[in-house]
């Protein structure tokens, strides 16, 4: 069996958030995790190969330095590592990403695509479903339990109370949740494994069937106005009055910020 | 290097470049390290320090991943990774519970390495193989009652019978004693006589199975500090190995324990530094949330300069223990690189922690606290693989030579 899983390098939350001037994120300045949902469906794609020896390949977009997420997913125990990176592929949007990603799988064979839900720095869940509608595949979106049996999955997809159980034809492809596991750890030794082995570097010329028009910022339907890190709010204002005063002050201050 | 940027060591006309940053392999390893710590070793140190209790569930995990066979080869169980790596391992561990530092660090130096280095291969096979892989657990034995610093006091005997050796004696305070499943033992195989009538004792060192009959345990020691790493008494009573488990040639147990030694006092010096950044990384968080007199405590300028002299420290001590260890990888002789790091680091340790429980006041005193446990911590990085004051003899004789 062939896996391919899609991986972000996304900021982590505990370091700052930087923006460039045009509203993007400024990648190259913040501290990085791989996207913990697409962690999940990297576990998930490594228990398959415990079971029944897949080959897993990683694959990411972004800046050259979004390599180091691809040496994490072999030191965790992936088999390949493929970075598409591009200066005409900067400030893409989802559609510009998964018109972009579907372009560098078209090159691969595989029978299971694996993507997480969201990217903890977008949030939008658009990228796994639009590769599968570029590469014609049926999409299992919201895993919390993958199993495989033949040349079927079997997938439990979250649903608010409870959750639907979908069975679909390999190649096909999933979006994971990152309840679906609890990843593994990498090994020392697989990181030195990691280090020695070669990244695949694919850019624009790459990519196939895909038009220069839906790549990027240009191919980007998704425009920034503004984007800022969350402001703190000033310290408030304390006024200790009997509950009556206190009622019609409420009020008052209702009527002026015009709430009612 | 990207192309096109340019630095001013590119014009330095040396081969060599002194380059203090650490690769990506290492800053992943490092981080890998930081993360099992922080998640699996951090949530039990409290409970394994208040209960005295072996973290075994910890080692567990820790086989798992290969964290107790970092520097060894491959093809011998191992990570094939190098000292540094093993050393930042023992780093990450401490920073959060000095016991589990210990644990791998008198594992893996005191016991993997001298039989990776002086083993056979049938050894290698038979011990080094499982140790490197986790499944078995190791330990070392010099110290006796009699026998701390002066390695003549050794009373313990090796006695070749036949297709056997018989061992009688005793060791104290030795570190994953009955946890371990090998013993790495030094005992005396001669005593010669010089021409002044002086006597003089030959050593050597053999592997020696846990449930070996003849081989107790006797009293678990009860400490001040790395409570819950298990220090106990070894027992020997006409205790019979095969004459194959003799480690090393037949008389060279000295060098080869003054070499494990060496090698030991890498780890502990890392196992310091650990202890050092942890009391300063909690302490830096601290002094940012106790307020007092309307202010942080960060906010005063004592705290500031307690928390400079700290930090500064540190990074020297890391830059010791790392030099020690890229030494181990890259010379046949580290001794002069590790006593300096073992000493410097092991005195900051004790240092940086007593100033982490003084800034965190009455809090810093309480048993809840963890660096009061740090401080406790630190004390016997002053004393086990070698005292300061051996390290200052190593350090004094290679600069008088």
């Amino acid at each position: 069996m062939k896996i391919v899983v899609c991986i972000k390098q996304v900021p982590d939350t505990k370091g700052g958030v930087k923006f460039n001037p045009d509203g993007t994120l400024d990648r190259g300045a913040m501290l990085t995790i791989m996207n913990p949902d697409d962690k999940a469906g990297l576990e998930a794609a490594l228990k398959l190969k415990d079971q029944f020896g897949a080959e897993v390949t990683a694959i990411t977009m972004g800046l050259p330095k979004a390599e180091e997420v691809l040496r994490e997913a072999m030191a965790m125990g992936a088999d390949k590592g493929i970075l598409v990176t591009d200066r005409v592929l900067g400030g893409a949007d989802t559609w510009a990403t998964s018109t972009t990603l579907a372009g560098a799988i078209r090159n691969l064979e595989y029978d299971l695509i694996i993507t997480g839900r969201q990217a903890i720095d977008g949030d939008t869940a658009q990228v796994g479903p639009q590769i599968s509608e570029h590469l014609g595949l049926p999409v299992i979106s919201y895993a919390q339990n993958i199993k495989v049996e033949g040349d079927f999955v079997i997938v439990q997809r979250q649903y608010e109370d409870r959750y639907h159980e979908l069975k679909a034809k390999m190649p096909c492809l999933i979006t994971a949740l990152a309840e679906l596991n609890q990843p593994r750890y990498m090994t020392p030794g697989g990181i030195f494994d990691a280090y020695d082995k070669e990244i695949t570097v694919w850019g624009r010329a790459n990519l196939v069937d895909v038009d220069d028009s839906d790549l990027g910022l240009k191919g980007s339907p998704t425009k920034i106005a503004k984007a800022s890190d969350k402001v703190r709010k000033g310290s408030g204002e304390k006024v200790v009055l009997e509950s009556d005063e206190a009622v019609s002050y409420i009020m008052g201050k209702l009527k002026d910020k015009h709430v009612i | 290097m990207p192309a096109g940027e340019f630095l001013p060591a590119d014009c330095c006309r040396r081969s060599v470049i002194m380059d203090f940053s650490l690769d990506k392999k290492h800053e992943m390893a490092r981080a890998l390290f930081r993360e099992f710590a922080e998640t699996e070793v951090k949530p039990l140190a409290q409970e394994v320090d208040e209960q005295e209790r072996f973290p075994r569930e910890t080692v567990e995990k820790m086989q798992k991943l290969g964290f107790m066979g970092i520097p060894v080869p491959k093809e011998y169980g191992g990570q094939g990774c190098d000292p540094l790596t093993y050393a930042m391992c023992v780093e990450e561990l401490s920073k959060v519970c000095g016991t589990t530092g210990v644990i791998v660090s008198a594992h893996t130096s005191l016991c993997v390495d001298p039989i990776m280095t002086y083993g056979t291969e049938e050894q290698k096979q038979k011990y080094l193989v499982p140790l490197a892989k986790g499944e078995k657990l190791g330990a070392f034995g010099l110290t006796e009652p009699g026998a701390g610093t002066d390695a003549q006091g050794v009373q313990t005997k090796a006695i070749l019978d036949g297709d056997e050796w018989i061992l009688n004696g005793s060791k104290v305070f030795i570190t994953n004693g009955k946890e371990a499943d090998i013993y790495i033992i030094i005992a005396t195989t001669e005593v010669l006589t010089d021409a002044k009538g002086r006597k003089k004792k030959i050593f050597s060192s053999f592997i020696v199975e846990k449930g070996t009959p003849g081989f107790t345990f006797g009293t678990k020691e009860k400490k001040m500090g790395i409570r819950g790493s298990a220090t106990y008494e070894l027992i020997f009573e006409d205790c019979r190995i095969p004459k194959e488990n003799l480690l090393g040639a037949l008389g060279k147990g000295f060098g080869i324990a003054m070499h494990t030694l060496d090698g030991g006092r890498i780890g502990i010096a890392a196992q310091a530094l650990g202890i050092a950044a942890g009391a300063l990384e909690t302490t830096v968080n601290y002094v940012k949330e106790r307020k007092q007199f309307g202010r942080a405590i960060g906010a005063f300028q004592n705290t500031q300069f307690q928390l400079a002299d700290m930090y500064t420290k540190v990074e020297a001590a890391r830059l010791l223990v790392y030099k020690a260890a890229m030494a181990k990888a890259t010379q046949k002789s580290f001794s002069l690189e590790a006593a300096t790091a073992k000493l410097y680091a092991a005195e900051i340790a004790m240092d940086v922690a007593s100033k982490a429980v003084q800034l965190h006041g009455g809090y810093g005193y309480i048993r809840e606290c963890d660096v009061e446990r740090m401080m406790r911590d630190a004390k016997i990085t002053e004393i086990y693989e070698g005292t300061s004051e051996v390290q200052r003899m190593v350090i004094s004789g290679s600069l008088l030579k």
